[in-house]
């Protein structure tokens, strides 16, 4: 019988969540690397056996951890994350040049092919990748250095209030040339080589809070999705707008139709159908909690625009959680199971796509990532 | 030639509870178990010494206690030694004869900080 592994990163360590196909009994492991900020933790396609966990701390900064066993055992791997020559400047939040400085990881993209070669997107902005196994880092700095004497170049770019920080990474996986990346508040860049070359690909994007709203970078871009079997469309739950691309990003629709908010941070795509996606819809940029304390995801079947509230198993009344970027995520079971942690420490399951949701835990720390691999 | 070659009896150095945890010695959050690290470093005994002799052993330490790049502090932790605040002296100054003969330790001390 399948079984579910649910990877949660928290404020305070990480946590492994197991049940069989039925999702109903989980069986709770960690905390792993206690009183460390995890910011992400996530399983090698190529070897489910293999995961990827972002430690850090205000203390001590970043540590990389691996596990060759499916989170039983851990060992760190190499932390030296030092960006390609001189790292340069990048606007800081009152438009003076502030120093490109390393921070933490966000997140993190195992190859899809590969269980030695992974991704990291950091703080400040920047990917990083590794071919052996977490021991060593390079930054792709094509990323950086992109559109050099051009305002999308990395010198212009400015900080999200929650630091500058390359948040989502998707692999094609259909084009092993072709990859996606967000930063808070640059936007979504593409390249079609490997990571060498980079253009933003923010065009019908509108933020009202920048000086040009369409311009083409500078967008709070907070997640973006892909569902496997149609790469070319892309799903981004921006600072506000939930928005649509139908062409590898070139451009892009807004889909929030009846949203009774658009602000928002996780958004993620069904396993089986690529046209059911789903959000959490947030109050507001200045009240991170859902509308009238009614924790609420909504679901689209038709890619956009006609949304559905699901309610039965979460809390409608006194709710004020938040659901955060990295927070939210699918497995690959029929019925789809859909997953959600909030910074109150609940991780949500939903074994029947969204119809009905439970808590797998209610009393961790704040929730920071949730992943979800499906084992045979 | 001075300095080189010497012999020094083994220094103490004492981690916070979270790089012990990573260091794989304890995470006891009092001192005991696995707080305090015997380290043979060559004179002079510096901080610096000390720390690389610290990641030699224990690599997964390195970077969380100076950054990569600068090789600089990290700016909430303090080196204390015989009472007083080493954190900014240069790390190339020589450490007091009572830590390197190890009848002081050296405290690397995490900032009361944090939520």
């Amino acid at each position: 019988m399948s079984k579910v592994r649910v990877l949660v990163g928290t404020k305070k360590g990480a946590f492994v969540l197991s049940a069989d196909g039925t999702r109903k009994d989980w069986e709770v492991s960690g905390p792993f690397f206690a009183g460390w900020e995890i910011y992400h933790v996530k399983g090698s396609p190529a070897d489910p056996q293999r995961l990827w966990a972002s430690q850090s701390s205000g203390w001590s900064g970043q540590v990389m951890q691996r596990s060759d066993d499916g989170g039983a055992t851990w060992a760190p791997v190499g932390n030296k994350f030092v960006y390609d020559g001189v790292p340069g400047t990048h606007q800081w939040y009152d438009g003076t040049p502030h120093p490109w400085e390393f921070k933490r990881v966000w997140h993190l993209e195992p190859s899809l092919t590969d269980p030695d070669t992974v991704y990291a997107g950091v703080e400040d902005a920047a990917l990083f990748k590794s071919t052996d196994g977490g021991a060593n880092w390079e930054e792709l700095a094509g990323l950086r250095g992109h559109g050099a004497e051009r305002d999308t170049y990395a010198p212009h770019w400015q900080p999200g209030a929650g630091g500058m920080c390359l948040h989502t990474i998707i692999l094609d996986p259909s084009n092993k040339q072709r990859m996606y990346i967000a930063i808070s508040a640059a936007g979504a860049f593409r390249t079609d080589d490997g990571g060498r070359n980079w253009k933003p690909i923010n065009k019908g994007l509108v933020s009202n809070f920048m000086p040009n709203p369409t311009a083409e970078v500078g967008h709070c871009v907070h997640h973006v999705a892909m569902h496997k079997a149609r790469p070319e469309v892309l799903f981004m739950q921006k600072h506000w707008d939930v928005m649509r691309s139908d062409d590898a990003g070139e451009s892009w629709q807004e889909v929030s139709g009846n949203l009774p908010t658009d602000f928002g941070f996780a958004i993620d795509v069904h396993a089986h159908e690529p046209d059911t996606i789903y959000v959490a819809p947030i109050k507001s940029d200045s009240e991170h909690f859902p509308l009238n304390g009614a924790l609420r995801i909504y679901r689209s079947r038709t890619g956009g625009n006609q949304w559905e509230a699901l309610t039965r198993g979460l809390p409608q009344k006194d709710c004020y959680v938040n659901v955060l970027r990295d927070a939210m995520a699918v497995d690959q079971l029929d019925a789809c199971g859909v997953y959600f942690g909030t910074t109150g420490g609940q991780v949500y399951a939903s074994a029947d796509a969204g119809e009905n949701w439970a808590p797998i835990v209610h009393d961790l720390p704040a929730v920071l990532s949730v992943e979800v691999q499906t084992l045979a | 030639m001075s300095g080189q070659g010497t012999a020094a009896p083994a220094i103490r150095v004492i981690l916070p509870q979270h790089l012990r945890a990573l260091a794989g010695l304890g995470s006891n959050p009092f001192a005991g178990t696995g707080a305090e690290v015997a380290l043979k470093v060559q004179a002079p005994v510096t901080v610096r010494r000390g720390l690389d002799a610290l990641e030699a052993r224990y690599p997964m330490l390195k970077g969380t206690i100076r950054e990569y790049g600068t090789g600089q502090r990290r700016a909430f932790l303090r080196f204390f030694a015989c009472e007083t605040d080493w954190s900014h002296a240069s790390l190339d100054a020589e450490l007091p004869g009572v830590i390197t003969e190890g009848k002081e330790p050296l405290l690397i001390v995490a900032a009361i900080a944090g939520g």
